[in-house]
């Protein structure tokens, strides 16, 4: 078991989220930034889709009750380990009655910590990420007891630091395809979307990405038709949504672009306030 | 068997978004249906899952679409083959609605709005039969048609942060359940005992794309003695198998 000692400002545990049940309105939730999430599973010898905590912003003070491995990735917001600081991307012996903490966010707004076999919490339609209405729970409690596997750690399991790409902290490009309504939006428009600058807004959240800035729209609104995390609607007054992984299946209004998959990934981990510039891919 | 002017797009970098014209029809979504089933029992092996909405399906590969022009082309092969599928059989789920006053707390300035008498839009409400086009918003939740054209009411101008679990609503050309406590901006005219959603269950939502939707009015007492049903496993649904 892992003890939760104290929670950030958001922690829940997510795999890769839930595929094939779109089709009954639910969404595919599911880590934010797939990319860190997959790395810390790797390094641990992890499935892809073993289970992870995602804190946001601020880590949790996490407990465990047996020896094991870890591995924190994403966000660096200074990972300790019994009160000594310790690395990203790196597997990590605790023994039983360790206490991982984290300190102030140096980079990155979302830090995974993944545990060797991934944590044993509930599955509900083949995923253990928690959503409102779908698992019991939406969130992390302090207190809450997480099982994790006691199998005897694999003695092989690589300790060594991965290669990692700063860039995916670092750069602001967000590349995208057209979205489905692209093509209808008045010319000046379509340029302004690739040559201005967007800041990220403080209302953004797993559901959705929000920019400060406004572009003047006169697309009509459209029937109701499906979405997908990554897809940028634009609102009647002028507001772009980038959904993300906690989006509704389907949305009415106009989808004007489509955040590649590791454009999500890079989304995920900025800040408000941070910068970002939209890429058409090639 | 019509044929439509289907437009095809890449929707993202694992999906593509087949568009059927833009126009909510039970014709279309029939097309939209028999096509979605022909993508789904076909041989491309590489097809994750196909979802619709009132007329589009998203088709979503297992891999990075490499060739665009290449899996387009299959579809678009698919659907000129006209294919006739064996689709599951429709129903037609009959739903137990309370209008009381006590859940419908929006029904008494609707009627009023509306220049109807409470009854004359309850009968209204609960005497058509709607076709579910697809779920969507939240889990389990049904977009329906078939509204008659004097009930459509505009949604509120500010949403209620909680609309009960069960409730049933208006919302501009639209009615539907809430399946869960949510926030909503729809009309509430009445409330249902019904799960429309289960996680835990082999088959989440017993409803589909396709079904069909009929509301019953019962008294606030049936209500509750199909609420106590429901606790113990005891309640039988009315459905009945549709032709077409």
């Amino acid at each position: 078991m892992v003890e939760v000692l104290k929670t950030g400002v958001f922690d829940s545990i997510q795999d890769l989220g839930r595929a094939d049940v779109q089709q009954f309105g639910v969404p595919y939730a599911g880590v934010m930034d797939q990319y860190s999430a997959m790395l810390a599973n790797s390094i641990l010898g992890n499935a892809p889709n073993a289970a992870v905590i995602e804190s946001t912003f601020q880590g949790p003070s996490l407990k465990f009750q047996i020896n094991t491995l870890i591995c924190v990735s994403g966000a660096n917001a200074n990972p300790k380990i019994n009160d000594q600081p310790v690395k990203l991307n790196m597997a990590l012996a605790v023994k039983a009655g360790d206490i991982l903490s984290f300190g102030k966010l140096n980079y990155g707004s979302r830090i995974y910590t993944a545990v060797f076999g991934g944590f044993q919490s509930e599955v509900v339609m083949n995923s253990r990420s928690m959503f409102t209405n779908v698992t019991k729970v939406s969130r992390l409690q302090k207190g809450d007891l997480i099982p994790i596997s006691n199998v005897a750690i694999d003695a092989k399991t690589s300790h060594s630091l991965v290669k990692f790409h700063q860039s995916h902290f670092e750069s602001d490009d967000i590349t995208v395809l057209k979205g489905p309504e692209f093509e209808s939006l008045a010319q000046d428009l379509k340029s302004e979307l690739f040559e201005i600058p967007f800041t990220v807004a403080s209302t953004s959240n797993r559901m959705a990405y929000q920019v400060d800035e406004r572009l003047p729209n006169d697309l009509d609104s459209m029937i109701t038709s499906l979405v997908l995390p990554g897809t940028i609607q634009l609102t009647p007054s002028g507001q772009l949504i980038i959904l993300m992984r906690d989006c509704q299946t389907t949305g009415g209004y106009p989808r004007i672009l489509q955040l590649t998959e590791m454009a999500i990934n890079r989304l995920a981990q900025k800040n408000f306030g941070s910068q970002i510039r939209f890429k058409l891919m090639n | 068997m019509t044929s439509y002017d289907l437009t095809y797009h890449r929707y993202s970098e694992r999906s593509i978004l087949v568009n059927w014209p833009q126009q909510i029809s039970t014709e279309i979504l029939q097309d939209v249906l028999r096509f979605k089933s022909v993508v789904e029992n076909s041989n491309i092996k590489q097809i994750l899952q196909v979802n619709n909405a009132y007329n589009s399906i998203l088709v979503f590969y297992n891999f990075t679409i490499e060739n665009i022009y290449d899996e387009i082309l299959a579809l678009k092969r698919l659907y000129a083959e006209k294919f006739s599928v064996k689709i599951r059989a429709k129903k037609l789920w009959h739903i137990p609605v309370c209008y009381d006053a006590s859940f419908g707390i929006d029904l008494e300035a609707m009627s009023l709005e509306l220049g109807l008498n409470n009854d004359q839009l309850i009968e209204q409400h609960s005497g058509k039969i709607y076709t579910v086009f697809f779920l969507g918003f939240l889990p389990g939740f049904m977009y329906l048609g078939g509204l008659s054209e004097q009930l459509y009411y505009p949604r509120k101008e500010t949403p209620r942060i909680k609309v009960s679990k069960g409730a049933v609503a208006i919302g501009g050309e639209q009615t539907g359940v809430y399946p869960m406590e949510s926030p909503g901006g729809w009309n509430i005219i009445g409330n249902t005992p019904i799960d429309f959603f289960d996680p835990k269950a082999s088959l989440p939502c017993f409803v589909k794309a396709g079904d069909q939707i009929k509301f019953e009015a019962v008294t606030i007492d049936r209500y509750h003695h199909i609420q106590e049903e429901i606790d113990n496993a005891q309640y039988n649904l009315k459905v009945e198998e549709i032709n077409g």
